[in-house]
């Protein structure tokens, strides 16, 4: 009994030293950061004030939302996305040096490292969207979330950065090199688009209509868009919490295995 | 300690070690006392890091017995890594860090009390003259300051057993120099055991109390560097021509421990003294066979070869 609690008190201890190392870069280098938004920033403007006339035409219909309302769920998780790839190449980067060897040579609790990547990433990811957000409500984004709500957000933004970060953290140990790993998660970039994020699933073709119904970002994004602007969610919570689960665990166990995978040269 | 006083530092029995068809090791045994140093010495491709990383339990045996401080690396390798402590080929630090972070994330790593952490780094900058450096990102770091770097590291959980596998490969002659000056005041004054790999005869000579040679897999000789020495001798000769059938003419007639076709050289044995010298360019001049250059060295590595194994071209790729 008290070896089991002495070994967690020994991961929370070796994740808490990985994840300040990983805080360490960032502070070091907080263009990360800005990177991580600036992409969606740039998306969010040319949508807004380049595409969203025409498509708000076409959005607008329902329940008179104005056409930044509607988009920006679909930008925040393009953040998501584009933070994750963030956390591949840094994962990838770590991978190829040398210090992880020195880590496997250590009487430390075995997955801190990666534990240490994700929950800084979390971290990240969360300011990078506050950065979005923030441009967002400089042009225009009026949400209806009251404290409530808006917590709620927050958690299941959170919930989906923590699943999607431990799928790029196996993504980036299968992938044998920075290129590759940046180049595997580039798929997470277009699920947004291809789901309710910036036009109405059901103005699109049907076989993509089928495929943006079933992806799992399009009941992220009902979700987020019910909490802060009110609009039905339907089973997208259900859904949410479904697909986190899933692919949350899936990239867990995948990773830990990779990780404890023989290193082959 | 008291408990494993008797057991050797490093213990192997029969270890093999295969990637597929390629066999790395076949069947090696080792026996290293507490508080020595010990050299494993071969050439590049020889199984050197392979043997560190099993040992280190980075990757696992396909057969065979290893022991680290009476601990079994395969059954107990938590307890091994406790013990251990490895500095590898490739500079194991983390460059986004300055120097005194790397050393503190150590600290923190090897759970020192909270109050030795920051001594323990700022002791290590000092021994390693790293001070300097502390604050500097170890990106920015020189080689053999990444190689001080890394060692420190290595030494902030006080291992028992400390690997070094290659420490001075890549590294210019002064700051060789200085990293072979660290690594005998920790023998002297912390009492580890060093289990070092070289591909450089020198370095073994210098640092070790005794060296085995890796050879294909195996080991073809153990015992103190003096022993190693005597058997190899005083060292060779290099003879460059001009023209390549007298370069080829001479490989006939001559004892050749290693050629390379490209430069026209031919590597023979001789101590360098005016006896030999003058019997061996006797018999150049006897086939009128003409000399472009010849150089006198001390023995490397290529010797040790020749004399073990008969083998000319035990060295498959070239040092660097």
């Amino acid at each position: 009994m008290s070896n089991v609690s002495s070994t967690v008190s020994i991961a929370f201890a070796d994740s808490a030293t990985m994840l300040r190392r990983r805080l360490r870069h960032m502070l070091r280098y907080p263009t990360l950061i800005l990177t991580a938004a600036g992409v969606p920033v740039a998306i969010l403007l040319l949508f807004v004030y380049v595409l969203g006339g025409a498509l708000g035409d076409g959005v607008g219909t329902a329940g008179g939302m104005s056409y930044v309302d509607y988009v920006v769920p679909g930008v925040v998780l393009m953040t998501v996305a584009t933070a994750a790839q963030g956390t591949a190449i840094s994962v990838s980067i770590d991978m190829t040096e040398g210090i992880v060897a020195r880590f496997r040579t250590m009487a430390i609790a075995r997955v801190s490292v990666l534990t240490g990547h994700v929950l800084g990433s979390l971290i990240q990811t969360m300011l990078s969207i506050a950065a979005v957000v923030g441009v967002a409500l400089l042009v225009g984004f009026r949400p209806t979330a009251a404290l409530g709500e808006w917590l709620g957000a927050i958690g299941v933004l959170a919930m989906i950065v923590l699943a999607l970060t431990w799928l790029s953290v196996a993504l980036a140990m299968v992938a044998k090199s920075v290129a590759t790993a940046s180049n595997m998660l580039t798929p997470l970039m277009i699920l947004p688009m291809t789901g309710s994020g910036f036009v109405p699933t059901d103005s699109m073709p049907t076989g993509l209509r089928w495929f943006a119904e079933y992806q799992p970002f399009t009941p992220f994004i009902e979700t987020l868009r019910g909490l802060l602007m009110g609009t039905p969610m339907g089973d997208g919570l259900i859904l949410t919490v479904g697909w986190c689960a899933a692919i949350g665990l899936g990239g867990y166990l995948w990773a830990k295995r990779l990780y404890n995978r023989e290193p082959t040269r | 300690m008291t408990t494993h006083l008797h057991s050797p530092a490093v213990a192997a029995t029969a270890v093999h070690k295969s990637y597929g068809d390629h066999v790395v090791l076949d069947g090696v045994d080792l026996d290293v006392p507490s508080g020595t140093v010990f050299a494993l010495l071969g050439p590049n491709g020889a199984g050197k890091t392979t043997m560190v990383q099993l040992l280190s339990t980075l990757i696992r045996a396909d057969s065979g017995q290893m022991r680290i401080c009476g601990h079994d690396v395969d059954r107990e390798p938590d307890a091994v890594r406790a013990a251990i402590g490895v500095t590898g080929q490739f500079a194991a630090v983390d460059g986004f860090l300055t120097g005194e972070e790397n050393l503190m994330l150590m600290a923190d790593l090897n759970r020192l009390p909270r109050r030795e952490r920051w001594r323990c780094a700022v002791d290590l900058l000092e021994r390693f003259e790293l001070t300097d450096a502390a604050g500097m990102p170890a990106v920015t770091y020189s080689g053999g300051m990444r190689r001080r770097l890394d060692l420190a590291m290595t030494l902030v959980g006080k291992p028992r057993v400390v690997f070094l596998d290659e420490p001075t490969t890549g590294l210019d002659p002064r700051s060789r120099r200085t990293m072979w000056d660290v690594i005998r005041r920790l023998v002297t004054d912390e009492g580890v055991t060093m289990f070092l790999t070289t591909q450089y005869l020198e370095e073994a000579d210098r640092l070790a109390d005794r060296v085995a040679v890796l050879h294909r897999g195996r080991l073809v000789a153990e015992g103190p560097p003096e022993e190693l020495k005597r058997q190899v001798g005083d060292g060779h000769v290099t003879l460059r021509f001009a023209d390549p059938d007298e370069y080829d003419a001479a490989a006939r007639i001559l004892d050749v421990i290693s050629r390379d076709e490209s430069a026209l050289t031919l590597k023979v044995p001789g101590r360098g003294d005016v006896g030999s010298l003058r019997r061996l360019l006797d018999r150049l001049d006897h086939a009128a066979l003409t000399v472009d250059e010849l150089r006198i060295h001390t023995p490397d590595l290529d010797d040790v070869f020749f004399v073990l194994t008969g083998d000319p071209t035990a060295r498959q790729e070239p040092i660097r």
